[in-house]
């Protein structure tokens, strides 16, 4: 897991990837990408890639689209989840989701931009 | 020490045609005739932020409006948590001696002075502009993911949401200048229009165009006696996805330091203006803060506990929810309410006793938290 930035996939540049950060410092782990540690104010944090698993922290279904944009695609679901590695993240995902559910990501695009869908992992 | 000398607040809803300085102005007049001063008399000016008039230099646009040459100007942007920011620096600058007579006002045209989509976009943006706003949500969105956790770990039902709603406007049915005075039921809130579940249309505060003013002095200027004894802060992140917990906020830490510098504690209060901008927010803020067990706010409500009549009246001018929301002002009509209880004004709405007022605000997604401890003096 020592990917280098330039390796780590990272959605909100349009690639098709969750990016996350730690500083080998202090162990801190977070989402928003920083060139130095929040926790400690280290230099050069290492990107790291998720695996896209986590768990459902928190679900809005919204109706009510901020613009002409995203209205075709209104209600959708919008999430907080806890990704495995230990970072939270907002995205889309299915309507059915629920808090405590167990997710995976894939990829959508809608409006035009790429962005994270988790979807409920199938009972085995 | 520091003394609320007076207070002015237009109506809440719409004012067609008039501009983010009328409404400043005309609150600024309200208060300054309030506290029987003049405009050569104010040497200290804070004011907030508009989204239809936003200037590098609301402050310095202002004075020279009006007709002001202050000898300290600030412009102050922290969201909801706004208004009660500028009381808490206002108290500070005179303790401090900076300045004798500080006015404080905001004011925005926010409802009619733009399109619908662009309030609701400019609102948004309190979200992260690359990982939260890309997404689509709105700020009731943001709200809706805190009150869906809230509502998990505590079982807090809809219902014991849409308490607070109709609250808020059994209140704002008493004030004349509310934005919504027509009395509501739970069963009105919970078939509303759904925007960001659990959030449906009246567990939402409306956007309104209002201004609002007041002045903070060192020496009394008139018969009124509202001390401001306490005020703290507590910030705890900006998005609500960097939140470290979405039950526990810093509305808890900011008030135990309005409280400790005040020397009361919750047995010593007696009215409440609590922020509202959702009912999810009021519910959160009201039990962290201890004034209602966790899960239980709503219960209290439909109880009687926040009447007019009740053990602790709260927001009596109907709140956000009710009397409107014009953005840096919206939560500064609390404590224009809170002066008019303290000073005995507040007519059909008058309290039996408001001696000790805990105010409290919040801006960004209970990012920002403000708390202030009012008393009634002789």
């Amino acid at each position: 897991m020592m990917s280098t930035r330039m390796e780590v996939l990272d959605w909100t540049r349009g690639e098709e990837g969750i990016a996350y950060q730690t500083c080998p410092a202090c162990a801190g782990l977070w989402y928003f990408l920083r060139t130095f540690c929040p926790c400690c104010g280290r230099q050069n944090p290492e990107s790291r890639q998720s695996g896209g698993t986590g768990t459902v922290h928190a679900v809005t279904l919204v109706t009510r689209a901020p613009g002409d944009e995203l209205r075709p695609y209104a209600p959708y679901l919008i999430a907080l989840v806890d990704a495995d590695e230990g970072f939270r993240l907002m995205a889309h995902g299915d309507k059915n989701l629920q808090i405590g559910d167990r997710v995976r990501a894939r990829f959508a695009t809608l409006a035009g931009r790429l962005m994270p869908y988790f979807e409920r992992i199938a009972e085995q | 020490m520091s003394y609320i000398t007076g207070v002015g607040l237009t109506p809440y809803g719409k004012h067609p045609g008039r501009s983010t300085l009328d409404l400043m102005s005309e609150a600024a007049t309200a208060a300054l005739a309030d506290a029987q001063l003049e405009r050569r008399d104010v040497d200290g000016l804070l004011c907030g932020y508009s989204t239809t008039y936003p200037h590098l230099m609301l402050s310095t646009v202002f004075a020279e409006h009006y007709g002001l040459t202050p000898t300290y100007a600030h412009a102050m942007l922290l969201g909801g948590a706004t208004g009660f920011g500028m009381v808490m620096l206002a108290h500070h600058l005179a303790e401090a001696g900076v300045a004798r007579n500080i006015l404080v006002v905001a004011g925005e045209n926010r409802l009619t002075g733009q399109g619908r989509d662009s309030a609701v976009q400019a609102l948004a943006q309190v979200g992260s502009p690359v990982y939260e706003v890309p997404l689509g949500p709105i700020i009731p969105a943001y709200y809706g993911l805190v009150a869906s956790r809230y509502m998990f770990e505590f079982g807090t039902t809809e219902e014991d949401l849409a308490e607070l709603a109709v609250l808020m406007r059994r209140h704002a049915s008493m004030h004349p200048g509310a934005q919504f005075k027509d009395r509501i039921s739970v069963a009105d809130v919970l078939a509303s229009k759904p925007i960001a579940s659990p959030l449906k249309l009246l567990d939402c505060c409306p956007v309104s165009d209002g201004g609002v003013a007041f002045v903070i002095s060192r020496d009394r200027t008139n018969d009124f006696g509202v001390r401001i004894i306490g005020t703290g802060q507590a910030h705890t992140h900006q998005h609500v996805t960097a939140a470290p917990s979405l039950t526990q906020f810093g509305a808890a830490a900011s008030a135990a330091l309005a409280q400790s510098a005040a020397g009361t504690n919750l047995q010593d209060l007696r009215y409440l203006a609590i922020y509202d901008s959702f009912t999810i927010t009021l519910t959160i803020l009201l039990e962290e803060l201890g004034l209602a067990p966790r899960g239980q706010a709503g219960q209290r409500a439909r109880e009687g506990y926040f009447n007019q009549d009740g053990e602790l009246p709260l927001n009596t001018h109907g709140g956000l929810l009710s009397y409107g929301h014009c953005g840096a002002g919206g939560a500064m009509a609390h404590l224009v309410e809170t002066h008019l209880q303290m000073t005995g004004r507040a007519g059909p709405r008058q309290v039996r006793d408001a001696a000790v007022a805990l105010l409290h605000g919040d801006g960004g997604v209970l990012s920002s938290h403000v708390s202030l401890v009012l008393e009634a003096v002789r």
